[in-house]
């Protein structure tokens, strides 16, 4: 267990911690700050305080953590196909375990997949742990974490990463809770500590307003998620690599697919390389054809903001933000949105944002590299016309 | 059909804002809500149960301050209030959560179906759900966008996967996290808030549910925040000067220069 403790004979009640506290639980009685149970051991406070006045407990894990070596990946796989997160992954784990070589492993699951162990090996794994069965052919939680979690009792890894995908979301907190270790979810650095040598897990708070940095030192494996488009790919090489044959888990058979419908044609915003999202600031439904016209033109997809979505100009899949999508586009084009916080949030990995509003203040422009300030429409319709030509 | 619906309190996210100078959170007048994900699986859960008869009852971890969200899920057709509060359950990461509710869903006892939000708008995990079916040994599925037949032997319902939808059968009991698009919330009624008043609520502390002190609270964590900051701002913003058609241009010779236009992007 770690706590923030503050030491009394420091303390001048000065109130600054108080101040720092993004978790409002420091209170100051009797010209003495008293930690409260808001406390969640950020150590924001630590820093703030003048007089060294506090500091962190700290609970040494005793268990044999040494023992548990290298990095699995577990990885996905669909119609034949891996999942662009899982080389991400493994191009992370390359960089992350540069300095040691404890080996990295791949976990792969489901039918017809062992053709895929290779390109896992040629991307960076030295060993794959393969289950490929007929019975495989939708991955369901229970018999992946059954299979993944004898895996990780023989090949005990340091650390376990997930892509943060529908199933990786799914599966990856099924695994933590019987191993009874922490799981951080959609980080978008991975790093490891050279003090420590623990992976810091650092992921977006607050609507991505505040960055935390996560540490689980006293479980074994360090397990976290990571959303697709976060990490480089890399370029694979041809190497060699062993190959684990697993037994197939007995299926519980609670939960069973019966079919799957596959997503209609059209492409989503969350693979766009281009959105042009629309905000209120467009001012009418009439205008989203403009938006349309702009985005045909660019070759990309048209996105919303919640309010759109509220409104019914726009449908959900649309939406981008906290409660929607998270996209990651080469171009954002952002009309008539001014850029709260949970909007915000959705584009962290835009390449090039551009943002029109008539509001010079609007938060938007704090992200973007190009802005316009004027009406959306009136641009719109500009670059529709100068395009065309 | 004896089902739980677990739900969090959280700020009101849209109230949520930076101090400039300080980069902390400002947090006056900012208020608490049901987290908005939630109201989705209390109106499921209550439509379930007008459906085929049964109780349910919310479960929440938090402050006692949360007894006035689980009444607002009472006033909105929920029976009865579990709440799990304690100062020993406080700096709860993901795992003590889930293992908390578990304790909490047993003390229920005898459920059929645990519905949760698809996640909570602070935290963004989506883990508890299936931490919770983990803790408690029984099956789940994830963001389901629609339950197509329930009994209490079975439920058979459409998910959302990254590739589409799938059409699932799960064997209760269950745990299912629902799509925020699966129902339209209600609007509690004046009937509602004022037998909600009356409805039974519990509240149990760390002794009363006969946790495991080491598993609970900051001390039942295995993660830790050892540090938070603001993100830099690293973008330089270029503002393009003129009128509408002037800007415009200027852009789109930016955007061809940058190769962003069309199939070259």
């Amino acid at each position: 267990m770690a706590g923030i403790v503050i030491d009394e004979s420091r303390c001048v009640g000065c109130g600054l911690c108080v101040k720092t506290c993004p978790q409002g639980a420091i209170e100051i009685k009797d010209k003495k700050a008293h930690v409260g149970d808001g406390c969640i051991a950020c150590g924001m406070c630590l820093d703030s305080c003048k007089l060294g006045a506090i500091s962190r407990t700290q609970e040494k894990g005793g268990e044999d953590l040494d023992s548990w070596k290298g990095i699995l990946v577990a990885a996905e796989a669909y119609e034949g196909k891996l999942h662009s997160v899982t080389l991400e992954l493994l191009c992370k784990a390359k960089e992350l375990q540069c300095d040691s070589k404890c080996g990295i492993s791949a976990f792969l699951m489901g039918k017809d997949v062992e053709k895929l162990a290779q390109e896992l090996i040629n991307h960076g794994a030295d060993t794959v742990y393969l289950c490929q069965d007929e019975s495989l052919a939708y991955p369901t939680e229970e018999p992946w974490a059954d299979a993944l979690t004898s895996v990780i009792e023989k090949a005990r890894p340091e650390i376990l990463l997930f892509g943060a995908t529908e199933f990786g979301r799914s599966l990856a907190p099924r695994v933590a809770a019987r191993l009874r270790t922490g799981l951080t979810a959609d980080c978008t650095v991975l790093q490891i500590d050279k003090e420590t040598g623990l992976l810091q897990q650092t992921r977006p708070a607050f609507g991505g307003n505040l960055m935390a940095t996560i540490v689980c030192p006293n479980h074994r494996p360090q397990m976290a998620t990571v959303r697709p488009g976060v990490f480089p790919m890399g370029q694979g090489e041809m190497r060699q690599g062993t190959v684990v044959r697993l037994p197939v888990p007995a299926l519980s058979g609670r939960v069973q697919v019966e079919s799957a419908q596959p997503a209609p044609e059209s492409k989503t915003i969350a693979d766009a390389q281009i959105i042009v999202a629309v905000g209120r600031g467009i001012g009418s439904q009439k205008n989203m054809q403009y938006a349309y016209e702009l985005a045909r033109l660019l070759g990309g997809q048209v996105g919303a903001s919640r309010p759109l979505v509220d409104a019914g100009w726009a449908q959900y899949p649309m939406q981008v933000g906290q409660t929607g999508k998270t996209v990651a586009p080469k171009l954002y084009i952002a009309c008539g949105i001014s850029g709260a916080i949970q909007h915000m949030a959705g584009i962290g990995g835009a390449e090039t944002i551009v943002a029109i509003n008539t509001d010079p203040d609007a938060p938007i422009f704090q992200s973007a590299h190009y802005a316009i300030v004027g009406d959306c429409v009136e641009v719109l319709k500009e670059m529709i016309a100068q395009l065309q030509k | 059909m004896k089902i739980i619906v677990c739900i969090k309190q959280v700020p009101s996210t849209n109230q949520v804002k930076l101090d400039p100078e300080t980069k902390t959170i400002i947090r006056d007048g900012r208020q608490s809500v049901i987290n908005p994900f939630d109201t989705y699986a209390i109106e499921e859960a209550v439509q379930l149960k007008e459906k085929l008869g049964g109780k349910v009852t919310a479960l929440s971890m938090g402050i006692p301050a949360t007894q006035r969200i689980l009444r607002e899920a009472m006033s909105q057709g929920v029976d009865e209030a579990l709440l799990l509060s304690d100062r020993a359950f406080a700096g709860a990461d993901t795992l003590a959560t889930a293992y908390t509710l578990a304790l909490g869903a047993r003390h229920i006892g005898d459920f059929d179906l645990i519905v949760c939000g698809r996640m909570a708008t602070d935290g963004d995990t989506a883990q508890i759900g299936p931490e919770l079916a983990e803790d408690l040994g029984v099956p789940h599925v994830t963001n389901v966008s629609e339950i197509l037949e329930a009994s209490d032997k079975e439920l058979l319902c459409r998910k959302v996967t990254d590739y589409g939808t799938q059409v699932v059968r799960m064997k209760l009991p269950g745990v299912i996290t629902v799509a925020k698009d699966i129902n339209m919330p209600r609007m509690a009624s004046i009937r509602g808030v004022r037998e909600s008043l009356e409805a039974p609520f519990t509240m149990l502390g760390a002794a009363d549910t006969g946790a495991d002190p080491a598993r609970i609270g900051l001390k039942g964590s295995p993660t830790q925040v050892v540090r938070t900051f603001t993100p830099e701002k690293t973008v330089e913003c270029q503002f393009l000067q003129g009128d509408a058609k002037e800007a415009a241009g200027a852009l789109c010779r930016l955007l061809k220069e940058e190769h962003l236009t069309g199939e070259e992007a």
